[in-house]
């Protein structure tokens, strides 16, 4: 199975409020709420980092989850948030430049 | 660069917010409708360091009038805004523009509104969709789309409150806070602000019910509903993540509620 790896589009802001990261789309202006294992997904999301790495790395310890099951859905999440056009995902790291 | 003086011999000051705009124009008739429009929000001092020449003329197509679509778009560092009744240019950095349009009150009010919402970006204020008071010395805003209820709620306001608007907001940053300032848009309600400011105690953003109630909203909704309240008229990247900054800011210093209200002058004990 390839690796995923995941960095914020450029078409985004994102601010930590009161421990919940909120991103706006600035295409559309639209605002998410991600939760707190999306929020420690999206703060280890550097390019560079491998989805199943931050996983392994930040979620799993921090919220007692089964490594696979925490792995298929962060999947799951990058995948909803790459549809929304907030988040970049390759199989291959991203570099400051995007894909 | 833009004339800031152009010839025109007729000039008003129209302070909002603290921030003079002086308007200048060739014609008196004008300069006086915009005296009687603003009054209250008028200042005796023609100096202030915004300037605007109004070039009335009849070229402008008015008979499409305030209901065209408003365009805002920055070429060369230049704000071009045009309506169906007016166009005009902004220079942000000489402060200083000129407005074509005709003997009307409305389309110098939406570019007033502009210049402000665009200056207010640069020190991290807005201007917000809602009605806004002072009561006991601390301004209080209820934010909401049309027909959400601003005008509503400020008429059934007790007396011990102070209208600032019923429309349209003018929130700058003060310190650690923000202040809310009066301003002569006018809603429903048909009359201006007072022109006077307070620290802001609460954002409520308005929902109608069958009961008065207030609920905390958590951060990531209450940013998503103060932005759609915000008025920001271009389209354009960098302001759009300046404001996204802005209202998580705001919120991170100011309580953000929704309130469920029945239009009755109940619903005022629940605003102290």
């Amino acid at each position: 199975m390839s690796e995923k790896y995941i960095k914020p589009s450029r078409d985004t802001a994102a601010r930590m409020l009161d421990g919940e990261m909120v991103v706006i789309s600035v295409r559309d202006s639209t605002v998410y709420s991600l939760n707190l294992t999306a929020t420690a997904i999206w703060n280890g999301a550097d390019g560079y980092t491998s989805l199943r790495e931050i996983v392994s790395q930040k979620v799993v310890p921090e919220f007692e989850v089964d490594a696979n099951v925490a792995y298929q859905d962060a999947l799951d999440l990058v995948a909803e948030l790459e549809r929304e056009g907030i988040l970049l995902v390759a199989d291959h790291p991203i570099s400051e430049e995007g894909i | 660069m833009l004339d800031p003086s152009g010839g025109c011999t007729h000039a008003i000051a129209i302070v909002i917010g603290g921030l003079p705009i002086v308007v200048r124009c060739s014609n008196p008739a004008f300069i006086q409708m915009l005296a009687h429009r603003y009054a209250g929000f008028v200042s005796s001092s023609i100096d202030g360091s915004i300037q605007l020449e109004i070039d009335i003329g009849d070229a402008v197509p008015i008979a499409l009038g305030t209901d065209a679509a408003l365009e805002v778009h920055r070429i060369n560092g230049r704000w071009i805004m045009q309506r169906g009744d007016f166009r005009a240019e902004w220079d942000p950095v000489a402060r200083c523009g000129r407005v074509r349009q005709g003997l009307q009150p409305y389309a110098i009010d939406g570019v007033l509104r502009i210049i402000h919402s665009l200056e207010l970006a640069k020190s991290g204020g807005f201007l917000m969709h809602s009605a806004s008071v002072v009561r006991n010395g601390r301004a209080f805003l209820f934010g909401g789309i049309s027909g959400a209820g601003k005008t509503t709620i400020a008429r059934l306001a007790p007396p011990d409150v102070t209208i600032l608007t019923d429309e349209i907001s003018y929130v700058r940053r003060n310190g650690e806070g923000y202040n809310a300032f009066g301003t002569p848009f006018a809603g429903e309600l048909g009359i201006a602000g007072e022109p006077i400011a307070a620290p802001i105690a609460a954002l409520y953003l308005l929902a109608k019910g069958i009961d008065n109630r207030t609920c905390l909203m958590a951060p990531g909704l209450a940013a998503s509903r103060l932005l759609r309240n915000i008025l920001f008229f271009a389209q354009d990247d960098d302001l759009v993540k300046k404001l996204f900054d802005t209202a998580c800011e705001f919120i991170s210093r100011v309580p953000v509620y929704e309130l469920t209200f029945r239009p009755d002058a109940e619903v005022w004990s629940l605003i102290q």
